[in-house]
């Protein structure tokens, strides 16, 4: 019997979901082999609350998605976190840093009493999660290794080590040879680099590996005359619930 | 009595959440609503304190699927703010990855999103197994756009090499000839999309409204030019405000806007009612066929409008892969100087024309910031167009009139998420 999956999207950009519409026609077609898809708001018109694996996509920021969230909870087997909003709670916690009012009134002037918002946060911090599938966006190859993964009841094998290691496996002169800052020394592999392949430097999208080196991170900043504040102006990209809460 | 209650809470088959609901009785219309309850993300709050560098960084997560839209009226807004003045390699490359990103969006939209309406199903799914040529087809196009984007900026969702000043690393030019094969190619796709359009029964509903789009004299607008309206004179785009005129409605998390009229329309039918005369022959010639011609003021028509574009599109790419080639590309040095002031930078993003408008100060970091998104724009004339559809269809069977409803959104191919999610009918 095919596994029922099902997709939601919580205070997101969407564009994980959309990724999963781009896996290439072999991945879907291979993928829709083995398992059913139930519930796609975005590309599906049916939907059915009998499914076994749930993905999430997206924070949660408003009180009325802590129940909705909850409720995918009691049905799924198993729930999977996508894309960095739901895994760490990505840029929409950037907002957190302003008092809610203050921001409210900033974007939507006196019409602010209509909005329902709370400080933004990854699901995790709602219901228990199983499994992450990371980055702002994720790679598309790394959420089929999970299916596949769920599917055999196996763990994904995800990268616990950082950034660093994939980005010198693919030939990068490092950035901060450049006098730029980069996440990389403490960031969660799995995306080879590809920020700096691209000619631009980490953010840190992947959170953060298990434990990271901290020591080494001050030391590569001490080395290029940086300080720990520019870092982190930039690991507050995504990161800033993790920096909130320590 | 007769009761008709349409409440489809969350539309599918559009990005992000919106609400349609209808409640009538005895002919009458007691309420009938387009809502957008998509959860408010707050970026112009987010933005503020914010280095140059990051910006257009952030600015892209604000949707997905335009995420290259949103970078590159970010880019220029710094852009305009600290006085930059792009290379002529810059902008033949924003070009091109402005296309890339515009041929997936109509195609997912065309193809994935509106299709299955016409042919009877609810997604795409069950089309793979009964059209399956035509899945595999749409796949290869949407990967065609998809590489073409990853050719020039890594990847198609939130790009990384496109940078305030230039291109943080530049496209191989052999990468770039292969990729010219596969849009030529493309060509041959997109006639049969145009068969299977021929054959789709567009709904036939008129309602006139005010047309907003970009306008260059030089070309079909997509990251240049003015502010043109089918009511007005066209403006400059740091003139936007006294377009938009946003305002907040309750029931929507996402502002309002109106100009001349209640309400206006921007998009592809916009564009294509707008600067139609710039349009590629081949894209005119596939108009024809389709029995669309400007200006149309028919909303069913937008995907005909979109897979006209198509054509302008990939033709548009061809052309520029071609300069590219000749001129050559080099790596050019970053010579961006932050600068204290403000900055609009305007384009048409898939659904229509966006503004963002910083304001910086002179370390270049954002004290203010403003995004008006497409899809804000539309909302209204999407809920004056369901007035005036909704009476003329209320003797029709309720899952018809649901249907007609759900149609009509779904053509505006709203991308809710940015604007902030919406579609609730409820019958009586």
């Amino acid at each position: 019997m095919k596994a029922k999956v099902a997709f939601f999207d919580f205070t997101s950009c969407e564009g994980c979901q959309l990724d999963v519409l781009n896996l290439t026609g072999e991945e879907l077609l291979d993928l829709l082999g083995a398992i059913e898809i139930v519930n796609f708001r975005e590309a599906i018109s049916n939907r059915s609350d009998d499914y076994d694996i749930a993905f999430i996509e997206g924070s949660i920021s408003r009180e009325a998605e802590i129940p909705r969230l909850q409720k995918i909870r009691a049905q799924a087997k198993v729930l999977v976190a996508l894309g960095a909003c739901a895994c760490i709670g990505g840029v929409n916690c950037l907002k957190n840093h302003l008092p809610m009012e203050q921001a409210l009134k900033m974007v939507y002037g006196d019409a602010a009493k209509y909005y329902d918002t709370i400080p933004a946060r990854p699901i995790n911090a709602v219901v228990p999660v199983d499994f992450y599938v990371r980055g702002c966006p994720i790679q598309t190859g790394e959420l089929v290794k999970v299916v596949k993964a769920l599917l055999l009841g196996k763990k994904p094998d995800i990268p616990n080590y950082p950034v660093c290691t994939e980005c010198k496996m693919a030939g990068n002169i490092c950035v901060f040879e450049f006098g730029k800052t980069c996440l990389g020394p403490v960031t969660r592999a799995g995306c080879n680099a590809i920020c700096v392949t691209g000619g631009r430097q980490c953010w840190g999208c992947r959170g953060l590996v298990d434990e990271p080196n901290k020591n080494s991170e001050e030391e590569i900043l001490k080395k290029h005359g940086l300080t720990p504040e520019q870092v982190v102006e930039k690991f507050k990209i995504y990161n800033t619930y993790a920096e909130v809460k320590k | 009595m007769t009761q008709v209650k349409v409440d489809v809470h969350y539309v599918t088959r559009i990005e992000g959440h919106g609400n349609l609901i209808l409640d009538a009785k005895d002919g009458k219309i007691e309420k009938l609503l387009w809502e957008v309850p998509e959860s408010p993300r707050f970026f112009e709050a987010m933005l503020v304190g914010r280095h140059y560098d990051d910006v257009h960084h952030i600015a892209s997560r604000i949707c997905g699927i335009c995420s290259i839209a949103h970078t590159t009226a970010s880019i220029q807004a710094t852009e305009a703010a600290f006085g930059i003045q792009p290379s002529e390699q810059t902008i033949l490359l924003r070009k091109l990855l402005f296309d890339a990103e515009m041929l997936e969006s109509h195609v997912l939209h065309t193809l994935f999103l509106i299709a299955p309406d016409f042919l009877g199903v609810d997604s795409v799914i069950p089309l793979a197994a009964t059209h399956k040529d035509v899945v595999v087809m749409a796949l290869r196009m949407k990967k065609l756009a998809y590489n073409l984007a990853e050719a020039l900026a890594q990847r198609k969702t939130h790009p990384l090499s496109c940078v305030v000043g230039g291109f943080a690393k530049v496209p191989d030019l052999n990468e770039l000839k292969a990729l010219k094969k596969r849009l030529v190619e493309c060509l041959n796709d997109l006639d049969v999309e145009t068969s299977i359009f021929k054959t789709l029964k567009i709904p036939d509903f008129v309602r006139e409204t005010e047309y907003i789009a970009l306008k260059d004299p030089k070309e079909y607008a997509w990251i240049s030019g003015q502010i043109a309206s089918s009511d007005a004179p066209a403006v400059p785009i740091d003139k936007y405000l006294g377009v938009t005129n946003e305002f907040c409605v309750p029931t929507s998390t996402a502002k309002y806007t109106k100009n001349k009229r209640d309400s206006y329309m921007v998009g592809a039918l916009a564009r294509f009612n707008l600067n139609f005369k710039q349009l590629s022959p081949r894209a005119k010639k596939v108009a024809k066929e389709l029995g669309i011609s400007a200006p149309c003021f028919n909303p069913y028509m937008i995907s005909v409008a979109q897979l006209v574009e198509t054509y302008h599109i990939v033709e548009d790419s061809i052309n520029l892969i071609d300069q590219l080639v000749e001129r050559g590309v080099k790596e050019e040095p970053d010579k961006v100087k932050p600068k204290a002031g403000r900055g609009v930078g305007a384009v048409e993003a898939p659904r229509g024309i966006l503004f963002h408008d910083y304001t910086y100060d002179a370390k270049g970091i954002i004290t203010k910031a403003n995004c008006v998104i497409p899809t804000n724009q539309n909302h209204n004339n999407i809920q004056k167009d369901l007035e005036a559809l909704v009476p003329k269809i209320l003797d029709k069977p309720q899952a018809e009139i649901q249907k007609m409803m759900e149609m009509l959104v779904r053509a505006y191919d709203p991308c809710v998420s940015c604007s902030t999610h919406a579609l609730k009918v409820t019958f009586k």
